[in-house]
């Protein structure tokens, strides 16, 4: 099983392959990927000294290209593709048609990874992008039942990545809408969900508010922890009910989830979280390496307690679940 | 809920007045119905449908495979009836799949051998090219640009349903690109009437709202022939839950807009049906593609079309006398 870390600086990369990364992910600084927030990501040269350092202690570099450029932004796109490759990226992972061809005819020998966004569930749609384009492996988007991700992993015609650590996308990635709808910006177009820019925070006599373009998307009493306002983490009227309606604050954790994974011929496990800190991404990884080294080499138990209690402790809201691995969660 | 009456303040506005001319060859569809009806109610839509003047029809089960009031043998019963009365009929698929039962119905739906197919994922993108089909790519498909677009066109892809998010600059801008290349489009749809389909879950949300998971759901969507309503602490208007899919409040409303859809390039304004009222909704955009001016519904939005938030509503065009 394979480790694919977050990185979205270069301190981040760092603590990434110095604590056991076999890959780390990341994307430039502008909008041709899905975490294009302000003050992330890389420039070409910190791109270059962070590949030299991982190269020194054989951890991959992957390239998210991962948003959908409409015509404008093409050039842009193609132009992050002809970088990557001069830089000696190991392989890109992308979404969208015209960027995972351009890819495919201009540099063949560079690994072309489906990125999440592409939003492929089933062995068809893998054997489209297989064939069309060459892709070699996908990252599955969170909607998939353990046992789902088992049969594909069966009979994939290419290799599997899936979410094991981090905030949950609830909603098939690449296919939600929840976030232009409320403030003109997309994980598609943008690269961005919910964007801090219009997020806003208020007290009054009723608790802290917390808007999104204006849209009050969930109200705290004082002892009540405040999360960020995602769309789809607010609290909610449904036929007048006050609800979660979509789903809580919570994070994935599938550490107990490792030996099926494993078992069935996932290829890697990807830690999300380019927006967190170096002190996170660092953490994180290390727990996980030990835990696939862990469950490689026999030793009882697979899983150490305090692995749980200190993921716990990184999470959003503290809280975590297996999410949609576990059908009672869907 | 309440269903959405669109002309209860320009009653006027919709009967047709002599001396106009129709402005465009914009034709009209009917979406595939997004929630869970009964049998009964299913065939009562279609039946009044039928006595249509010739509309593009798409049909079937796009959103949850648990809803199984038809199977494929009556959806593709409803098809021929519409189809014997002169409509174009094309059967949709299955937007999100996940067990392998679902991607066998999705394949067999490729293969009836009859009826062109609307395709929601890239699963029946991929059954299609295998079998040299020709097909609409829905909403779903996130086709953001020329080349993306040109790529499935050259695979057997004649009509486009544009993704929900994308506006009229980004289509003048296709357009101009396409151009520029040499490239022939698609036919190009877009979502005219309806709530808006925002995303799609693993978790069905109608299940959840009254505390069970999906696989205990007793079809609590059945009894919510509209979805349930979802609004903001404040008693805002925001989304409403359709099983897996998650959809806006507001209905999405172009009829006012017909002369800048046409001016587009737009072939197909697309209408998503409703539990009343869907009669009501054609005749009005078939008074706005015969050159009358329309005032768009109280309540819905438009952003999206104007490149702006797509809950937005943008300035209303004062053209009521």
């Amino acid at each position: 099983m394979k480790l694919v870390c977050p990185a979205g600086s270069l301190p981040a990369l760092f603590e990434a392959v110095d604590n056991g990364a076999d890959a780390v992910y990341l994307g430039f600084r502008d909008t041709t990927n899905a975490r294009a927030f302000p003050g992330l990501n890389f420039s070409p040269r910190d791109l270059a000294r962070g590949l030299k350092h991982a190269r020194a202690a054989g951890c991959e570099i992957f390239l998210a290209l991962n948003t959908y450029p409409t015509c404008r932004k093409l050039g842009q796109a193609f132009d992050a593709v002809d970088r990557a490759s001069d830089l000696g990226a190991d392989a890109l992972i992308v979404a969208e048609i015209s960027v995972l061809e351009y890819a495919a005819n201009n540099y063949p020998d560079l690994r072309r990874h489906l990125s999440v966004q592409g939003s492929a569930t089933t062995p068809a749609a893998l054997d489209f992008y297989k064939q069309q384009f060459g892709i070699s492996r996908a990252v599955l988007p969170r909607v998939l039942a353990l046992q789902q991700v088992e049969h594909l992993a069966a009979t994939a015609p290419v290799e599997l990545e899936v979410f094991a650590f981090g905030s949950l996308c609830i909603m098939v990635e690449g296919r939600c809408q929840l976030s232009s709808y409320a403030t003109g910006k997309s994980p598609n177009c943008d690269g961005v969900c919910s964007p801090p820019e219009y997020v806003s925070w208020s007290e009054s006599a009723e608790g802290r508010s917390v808007r999104l373009n204006g849209l009050l998307i969930d109200r705290f009493e004082a002892d009540e922890r405040a999360g960020y306002p995602t769309v789809c983490k607010g609290r909610y009227r449904v036929d007048g009910r006050l609800m979660h309606a979509l789903e809580e604050p919570v994070s994935l954790n599938t550490l107990d989830l490792l030996p099926r994974l494993t078992a069935c011929g996932v290829t890697a496990v990807k830690i999300e979280g380019r927006q967190r800190s170096p002190a996170y991404v660092g953490a994180v990884t290390r727990i996980w390496r030990q835990a696939i080294d862990r469950l490689a080499s026999g030793r009882q138990p697979a899983v150490d307690p305090q692995w749980h209690k200190t993921l716990s402790g990184l999470s959003e809201g503290s809280q975590v679940t297996l999410g949609p691995y576990q059908r009672a969660w869907q | 809920m309440m269903p959405v009456n669109p002309a209860a303040e320009d009653e006027d506005s919709a009967r047709p007045a002599t001396g106009t001319t129709r402005t465009s060859n914009m034709r009209l569809s009917i979406g595939p119905i997004q929630y869970f009806w009964p049998r009964e109610r299913v065939e009562k839509f279609y039946e009044g449908l039928a006595k249509h003047s010739p509309l593009v029809i798409y049909l079937g089960e796009t959103v949850c495979s648990k809803r199984r009031e038809l199977d494929r043998d009556a959806w593709i019963a409803l098809a021929r009836m519409l189809a014997d009365h002169g409509h174009e009929v094309i059967v949709s698929t299955l937007s999100l799949i996940e067990a392998g039962s679902e991607l066998g119905a999705c394949r067999r739906t490729v293969e009836n051998g009859e009826f062109t197919i609307e395709a929601n994922d890239m699963s029946a993108v991929q059954f299609l090219l295998e079998r040299k089909l020709p097909f609409v790519a829905g909403p779903g498909i996130n086709l953001y640009n020329h080349l993306a677009i040109d790529y499935l066109r050259r695979n057997g892809m004649f009509r486009l349903s544009l993704p929900v998010e994308l506006g009229r600059k980004h289509l003048e801008a296709v357009r101009e690109h396409a151009r520029e290349a040499g490239m022939q489009l698609p036919e190009i749809e877009i979502h005219a009437w309806g709530r808006l389909p925002l995303a799609w879950s693993a978790r069905c949300f109608t299940a959840r709202a009254v505390g069970r998971g999906k696989d205990q759901c007793r079809f609590e969507c059945i009894h919510h022939p509209e979805g349930q309503h979802v609004s903001t602490r404040e008693g805002e208007d925001f989304l409403n839950l359709n099983g897996v899919q998650v959809q806006s409040a507001a209905v999405q409303d172009l009829s006012a807009r017909a002369d800048e859809l046409a001016a587009a390039g737009v072939d197909i304004l697309r209408l998503y049906p409703q539990a009343e009222g869907l009669d009501t909704v054609i005749q009005r955009f078939e008074s706005a593609l015969a050159g009358h001016p329309i005032q768009a519904a109280e309540g819905s939005v438009d952003g999206y079309w104007l490149g702006a938030v797509g809950m937005e509503a943008g300035l209303r065009p004062s053209t009521l006398p």
